[in-house]
């Protein structure tokens, strides 16, 4: 049997609720009588009891994975695609359906492992994410995994933070900049245009940069 | 100018702008269209001023600002930066030619003070030659030795007992302005022969490293250092004015971001932080006892790191972050070094004249009035207890009028023999931990407002005479002999 569609919109709501929101189970009442819920239950995702729905472990793997999949597809409209904020959960919603079987990893490294969704929400670490943290070559990457010395061109910023993002824009460190970065240990330094500024970790996490 | 904001083809910031533009009805002192464009960007001062002179319109604008935020993906003030950036870009490139520049020698020396193999030991380089050479025994040592020694003790104070003697016939008068506290005798000397040396040399170093571009390639260095104890790098600057005067350094606190890294600063500045004064009266005390000097130094540099670390602990609010322009270093230029010297010189030196006047004035009504007698009575249990001789403890009343009078007093202390190396320590830890100078108490209480200022400074008292003491004790019961 198939994981449907609306199968996995259910394990998303699921690990937005359970996992998330650190609910201990759903109130299964709305969908008692939904074909996807018996779907799931045989498959093994989701166990119901006493009108709750709550995760397998099985299950709970594969929320992750659909909302890895979800989240990792808004990144991909918003942050290449250029598909404004409106758009984004509509079409992210059919495309990650077909981001299967290693597709999502491939997404995944071209944008160099995000960490959080447009809507500040994490995205769940796939096994590449993992590994990338051993093996640093890719396209895009951060600011602070740089080495020292290159030179990248800023591709986009990642926070949530208004005063973090002020702070960079004040440096001018936009996406679009040539940026070289020139040391590393203590503080991050690095050269925009004519003007070379130090900053922290923090800061220069919030950076990513294509490699040229 | 005006930038004409595109956006997405359905919806644009220049339709956003146009819809409030029309909503807005109250006067500002800046353009509707620049109102708008803070509102966009969630700025909080328009916002709440917007929320008290536009009425019921407000409740339509921010359903305006809330439409066109979800247009976009990122912050709208992203946005903005990115379509202001490509407007700058096209302008360049039209107005301005780049030539290709090889990397220089200043670029070269930039990076070596930056990188921390080669940074540390340029850093320790500069405060050994700056600070420790050049003011602390040039400047405390010998010129303080000229103006003390010679000019006022052979010329000046003879020449002024002599007139006021013969002037006035009252010998409490006379006291007044040339007995042992006198303010002549002692207000001015202390003033003008120890205090405005000591200073002078310590702006001149200032602005010189100033001027080189040196301090934020130091910022940037001890970063990650002062993250362990709450503060960024930015927090360098007052820190080393500190050594200057920590008064003048705990107004300067002003320049940190938050609450929490101001009032950190400023704890460090009163408690662990030595003012030039100081460290030129210590580094008199301590100069011919290096093992001494060494203790002294590692417990007011460990009780720095502690105190700060736990302060960060104990003090709500966001960890600090750090950014910086680093400017290309230059060749210190002479007439800026000695301007801002001259600026800041004068400006400490009207500051604390006139309080070293009013403590001799004090100190002579409190010997008239045999006040002191009894407060000093009282502090000399306390300065038993962290083993010192019962004379330390005018010098440590005397301390409270000014940091740097307390330590003066002990130079004089010591002058006469009457201190051991262990003692030496612990009045020196005391004297440099111990509450802050009156103008630097007036500045905690005007900076933090009267609950902190005060609060830091009953901690300091009583944590000053808790190192003391342990200190006193540790050294004693090891049999150090220093």
């Amino acid at each position: 049997m198939m994981l449907t569609d609306r199968g996995e919109e259910i394990l998303e709501a699921l690990w937005g609720e359970i996992i998330e929101k650190k609910n201990q189970a759903c109130d299964a009442s709305v969908l008692k009588d939904d074909e996807s819920i018996k779907n799931l239950t045989e498959l093994d995702y989701i166990e119901i009891k006493n009108n709750h729905i709550k995760l397998t472990s099985l299950g709970k793997e594969e929320a992750k994975n659909c909302v890895r999949r979800h989240r990792l597809a808004e990144r991909l409209f918003v942050d290449v695609l250029d598909i404004k904020k409106r758009l984004v959960h509509e079409a992210s919603c059919k495309f990650e359906h077909l981001l299967h079987k290693g597709l999502d990893e491939n997404v995944c490294i071209l944008l160099g492992h995000p960490r959080t969704c447009p809507h500040g929400r994490p995205i769940p670490e796939g096994d590449c994410c993992k590994d990338a943290k051993r093996i640093p070559k890719k396209l895009i990457m951060l600011l602070s995994e740089l080495e020292p010395g290159k030179k990248a061109t800023i591709s986009h910023l990642e926070t949530q933070d208004q005063a973090m993002l002020q702070k960079i824009i004040a440096i001018g460190a936009l996406p679009g900049a040539d940026i070289k970065l020139i040391q590393k240990f203590p503080s991050y330094v690095f050269q925009i245009g004519k003007s070379q500024f130090a900053v922290d970790k923090e800061l220069a996490s919030c950076i990513y940069v294509r490699v040229v | 100018m005006a930038i004409d904001y595109k956006g997405p083809v359905e919806y644009s910031i220049e339709l956003a702008i146009e819809k409030i533009c029309e909503l807005l009805k109250a006067g500002y002192f800046i353009s509707k269209r620049s109102v708008a464009l803070l509102l966009l960007q969630d700025d909080e001062e328009i916002k709440e001023m917007a929320r008290k002179s536009e009425g019921e319109a407000i409740n339509k604008i921010e359903e305006v600002v809330k439409e066109a935020k979800s247009h976009f993906a990122n912050p709208i003030t992203y946005e903005l930066a990115l379509e202001r950036q490509l407007e700058v870009k096209s302008i360049i490139e039209k107005a301005v030619k780049i030539k290709k520049e090889a990397i220089g020698a200043s670029e070269r020396l930039s990076q070596l003070t930056m990188n921390p193999i080669t940074g540390i030991p340029i850093l320790l380089f500069v405060l050994y030659w700056g600070l420790y050479k050049f003011v602390g025994q040039f400047g405390a040592g010998t010129v303080v030795d000229f103006l003390e020694g010679t000019l006022f003790e052979k010329y000046l104070n003879p020449f002024f007992i002599k007139i006021v003697t013969h002037i006035i016939p009252w010998r409490i008068l006379q006291e007044l302005f040339v007995g042992e506290y006198g303010v002549i005798t002692l207000g001015i000397r202390y003033a003008v022969a120890l205090i405005l040396p000591i200073v002078t040399f310590f702006f001149i170093v200032f602005s010189i490293i100033e001027d080189t571009g040196y301090l934020p390639r130091l910022a940037m260095l001890i970063d990650r250092i002062f993250k362990k104890i709450g503060l960024s790098g930015r927090a360098v600057i007052p820190m080393v004015l500190g050594f200057g005067c920590a008064t003048m350094a705990t107004m300067v606190t002003r320049t940190l971001p938050t609450k929490r890294e101001r009032i950190i600063a400023t704890m460090l500045l009163s408690l662990a932080v030595p003012c030039s004064a100081q460290m030129g009266v210590i580094l008199a005390l301590l100069g011919g006892n290096p093992k001494a000097m060494l203790i002294w130094a590692g417990i007011v540099g460990l009780i720095f790191l502690f105190v700060g670390y736990l302060t960060s602990k104990i003090l709500p609010g966001e960890r600090p972050s750090f950014y910086m322009e680093v400017p290309p270093l230059r060749m210190p230029n002479v007439s800026n070094v000695i301007t801002k010297t001259f600026a800041r010189v004068k400006w400490y030196f009207i500051e604390i004249l006139p309080l070293f006047l009013l403590a001799s004035i004090f100190i002579w009504l409190g010997m008239l009035l045999h006040m002191f007698d009894f407060i000093v009575g009282l502090l000399k249990k306390p300065v038993e207890l962290i083993g010192l001789p019962p004379e330390a403890s005018t010098a440590f009343l005397f301390g409270f009028f000014r940091r740097d009078y307390g330590a003066a007093g002990l130079y004089d202390l010591n002058k006469h023999g009457l201190l051991n190396g262990v003692q030496l320590v612990v009045s020196c830890v005391a004297l440099t931990l111990f509450l802050p100078c009156i103008a630097q108490f007036l500045m905690n209480i005007k900076e933090r407002g009267w609950k902190t200022g005060l609060g830091i400074s009953i901690f300091i008292l009583l944590f000053s005479f808790g190192v003391a003491y342990s200190v006193n004790f540790i050294l004693t019961k090891l049999g150090v002999i220093l």
